[in-house]
C-alpha cells in the first residue's frame, strides 16, 4: 500500500470510528437541542471518512464502503482514542471531543499545505465543517470549566485520556498541540508514552462486530 | 433555569426573515450552535437571527372603530371613475 | 370571549396563539394531545437508534442517523409548544418515564432485522405523515406552524425507507424475505396506528379542532396510498380480508383494539425496557443539565 493511501486510511478510520461512537449519542444526549447538534457532528465525521476513503479507494482499486466495512478488525488504523466507548458518560465524551478536534485541527492545517492537490483540496473542505466542531467543543469546555463539578469531570477525563490523545498526532505536530491543551485547561499533563495506532482498544472488536453485522449477513449484497 | 431563544430564518438571500421556532440554551454560544443545527442543518436557511425571548415585545392591539379606510386598498374604488374619465376623453375602448 | 364563543371561533377555522385567552379544557386537551405527540417522537427514536450502529453502508448510516436526529428535533419542536402552554419539559419527561403519559402504539414493538428499518421508515412514517398533515390546520397556531417543518422532514424519511425497501426487494431471496417478514409483524400495529374509529362528534379533540381528521378517514387514506405500493413490489399484506370495494372503501380484518389499549397503556412488548432505558440515560446525564446547561448566575 502506498504511503499516501496509508495516511488517508489513518485519517479516514479516525473519522469513521469517532463518527460511529458519537452517533451512539443520537437519541440520548443530555438535552434535545444538544442531541441534534451532536448528531450533526457525528454525521459530518462519517461524511469526512467517506470522502477520505474515496480518495484512498481510487488508489487501491476498491470502494469507500468496502474500506469502511469489509476489512478485518486488525486492519483498521484508527487511534485507540476514538475506539473507546463512553455512552452515557458525557464528561469523557466532551474531553475526547475537545482533544480530538484540537489535534485534528493541527493535522488538517498541515494537510491543507500538502503538495498533493486532491488531499489539500479535501482538507480545506473538511476544515470548513470542522470549524463548527471546534466551536462546539470550545463552548462545552468553557461551560464545564466554569462550574466546580464540571471542571473536575473534564479534568479527570482529560488526564485519563491523555495517553490515548497523544496517539492521534505524529511527533512533529504533537508538542505544539499538547502545549495548547495544557494552557487551555490549566492542567499539568506530562508528555509520557502515547497509546499509538495499531494497539486497538478493548472496545473496538465489539463495535466492529456490530457495525458490520448486517453487511456480513449477506456478503457481497447491495443494501 | 435556562432561557428561551427565538429563532428567525431567511430561506434565500433577499427574502424576509420568518419566525422558525425556539431553542432552550444556557447562553448565546449554545443558542447559536443549537439554532444552527435545529433550523439550518439541511441547508434550508441562509441566515438566522437568534434573539432572547425577553427582548421581543408584542403589540397586538390595532383598533379601527371608525373605519379609517383612506390608508387601505378598500378605501379606493377607481374603476368607475376611470371609466367615466376615459369616456370624457374619448379614449374608452368599446 | 366565553367558552361557547371560543368553540364557535375554532370550529369555523379560527386560530389561537399562545397568549390568547382559551378555556381551561382546551388548554388541558392541547397539552395532553401535543405532549403525546412529542413523547412519540422521542420514544420513536429508540427502536431505530439500535440500527444506527449496524447500518450496512456509509450512505445508509448517514441517512438513518439523520432520520433519528430529525425525530429528536421534532420532539424538541413539539415539547417547546407544550412548554409554552405551561408544562415544563422536565415534567413531561418525568411523566413519560413514570408511565403517566402515553406514546404511540408502534413504538412499543421490537425491531428485529434491517427489514424493520425499511418498513418503519416507509410505512410507519407514511402513517404518521397522514396524521401530521391533518394537523397543519390545527386550531392552535404554534402547533400547526411547526408541523410544516415536521412534514417536510418526514418526506425524506419516506424516500429513505422506500429506497431501503426497493434495494432489498432487488436483492437476494433472503433479503426479500426480510421485508416480507418485517411487514408481517408490522401490519397489525400499522392498522391500529390511527386508533379505533370514534365518531367525530364524540371526539373532543376533533370538536376543538385540535385535529381535523377522523381516525377511520386517516386509516382509509393510508390504505389507499400504500397498499397498491406494497402489492406492486410482490409483497403480501397479511390480511386475507383486505380489499378495496367498488365504492373505494377498504375492507379489512378488524384490528384487535384490546391489544391497542393494552399496548398504549404501558403493556407493549418493549414498553418497560424502553422506558427503563430512557430513565437510566436521563439519570446518567442529569448532572449535565443541572451543572452545565443551567443558566449562568
Amino acid at each position: 500500500m502506498s504511503e499516501r493511501a496509508q495516511r488517508l486510511l489513518e485519517l479516514a478510520d479516525d473519522e469513521l470510528v469517532l463518527g460511529w461512537r458519537n452517533s451512539e449519542w443520537t437519541g440520548i444526549a443530555p438535552s434535545l437541542e444538544e442531541d441534534v447538534a451532536f448528531s450533526s457532528i457525528a454525521q459530518n465525521e462519517i461524511g469526512h471518512a467517506r470522502a477520505l476513503y474515496e480518495l484512498a479507494a481510487a488508489d487501491l482499486g476498491t470502494t469507500a464502503d468496502e474500506l469502511a466495512f469489509d476489512r478485518q478488525p486488525g486492519e483498521y488504523r484508527a487511534a485507540p482514542l476514538v475506539e473507546l466507548r463512553f455512552v452515557p458518560d458525557w464528561g469523557r465524551t466532551i474531553a475526547r471531543h475537545y482533544l480530538y478536534e484540537t489535534a485534528d485541527e493541527a493535522r488538517i492545517a498541515a494537510l491543507k499545505g500538502s503538495s498533493d492537490a486532491d488531499v489539500a483540496g479535501l482538507a480545506a473542505k473538511i476544515d470548513r465543517e470542522e470549524v463548527y466542531h471546534r466551536l462546539h467543543a470550545e463552548m462545552w469546555v468553557d461551560r464545564l470549566l466554569a462550574s466546580p463539578d464540571g471542571r473536575v469531570r473534564l479534568i479527570d477525563a482529560t488526564r485519563e485520556l491523555w495517553p490515548y490523545a497523544l496517539g492521534i498526532l505524529d511527533d512533529d505536530l504533537r508538542p505544539t498541540w499538547a502545549e495548547r491543551v495544557r494552557e487551555r485547561l490549566g492542567v499539568d499533563l506530562t508528555n509520557g508514552d502515547a497509546i499509538a495506532r495499531g494497539a486497538h482498544a478493548d472496545d473496538w472488536t465489539a463495535l466492529w462486530d456490530e457495525m458490520t453485522m448486517v453487511r456480513r449477513s449477506v456478503p457481497g449484497a447491495q443494501w | 433555569m435556562t432561557s428561551v431563544w427565538e429563532v428567525f430564518r431567511q430561506e434565500r438571500k433577499g427574502q424576509a426573515f420568518e419566525h422558525a421556532g425556539s431553542v432552550v440554551a444556557p447562553d448565546i454560544a449554545f443558542a447559536e450552535a443549537y439554532a444552527h443545527e435545529q433550523y439550518g442543518r439541511r441547508g434550508e436557511s441562509v441566515a438566522l437571527w437568534v434573539v432572547p425571548r425577553d427582548a421581543i415585545h408584542e403589540l397586538d392591539d390595532f383598533p379601527d372603530e371608525l373605519g379609517r379606510n383612506y390608508h387601505r386598498v378598500d378605501g379606493y374604488s377607481l374603476k368607475v371613475k376611470l371609466k367615466e374619465a376615459r369616456e370624457r376623453a374619448g379614449t374608452a375602448t368599446p | 370571549m366565553d367558552e361557547q364563543g371560543f368553540l364557535e371561533y375554532v370550529q369555523s377555522g379560527g386560530q389561537v396563539e399562545t397568549d390568547d385567552w382559551m378555556p381551561d379544557e382546551y388548554r388541558q386537551k392541547l397539552i395532553k394531545f401535543i405532549e403525546m405527540h412529542a413523547n412519540s417522537e422521542l420514544m420513536g427514536v429508540l427502536p431505530e437508534r439500535e440500527w444506527i450502529l449496524r447500518a450496512p453502508t456509509l450512505q445508509r448510516k448517514l441517512a438513518l442517523t439523520a432520520k433519528v436526529q430529525d425525530e429528536v428535533g421534532h420532539a424538541q419542536l413539539i415539547y417547546r409548544v407544550v412548554e409554552d402552554l405551561g408544562k415544563p419539559r422536565e415534567q413531561c419527561l418525568a411523566d413519560l418515564i413514570s408511565g403517566t403519559s402515553k406514546f404511540h402504539n408502534v413504538f412499543h414493538y421490537p425491531t428485529r432485522t434491517w427489514g424493520d428499518v425499511g418498513v418503519i421508515a416507509w410505512l410507519v412514517d407514511a402513517a404518521a405523515i397522514i396524521s401530521q398533515k391533518a394537523l397543519l390546520k390545527c386550531s392552535y397556531a404554534p402547533y400547526a406552524r411547526i408541523m410544516k417543518k415536521i412534514c417536510w422532514e418526514e418526506s425524506f424519511h419516506i424516500l429513505h425507507g422506500r429506497d431501503v425497501i426497493l434495494t432489498l426487494m432487488l436483492g437476494t431471496d433472503g433479503q426479500r424475505e426480510l421485508v416480507q417478514e418485517a411487514l408481517n409483524r408490522w401490519w397489525a400495529p400499522l392498522m391500529m396506528f390511527h386508533g379505533n374509529p370514534i365518531p367525530a362528534e364524540n371526539d373532543p379533540v376533533v370538536q376543538w379542532r385540535i385535529k381535523t381528521q377522523g381516525n377511520e378517514e386517516a386509516r382509509q387514506q393510508f390504505l389507499d396510498g400504500y397498499v397498491p405500493q406494497i402489492w406492486e413490489l410482490g409483497l403480501t399484506v397479511p390480511d386475507p380480508k383486505l380489499r378495496r370495494r367498488e365504492d373505494g372503501v377498504w375492507e379489512y380484518t378488524e384490528p384487535d383494539w384490546d391489544e391497542l389499549r393494552s399496548v398504549v397503556t404501558g403493556h407493549g412488548p418493549m414498553t418497560a425496557e424502553r422506558l427503563e432505558f430512557r430513565r437510566v440515560t436521563r439519570e446518567e446525564t442529569a448532572w449535565v443539565r443541572s451543572v452545565v446547561l443551567a443558566e449562568a448566575a
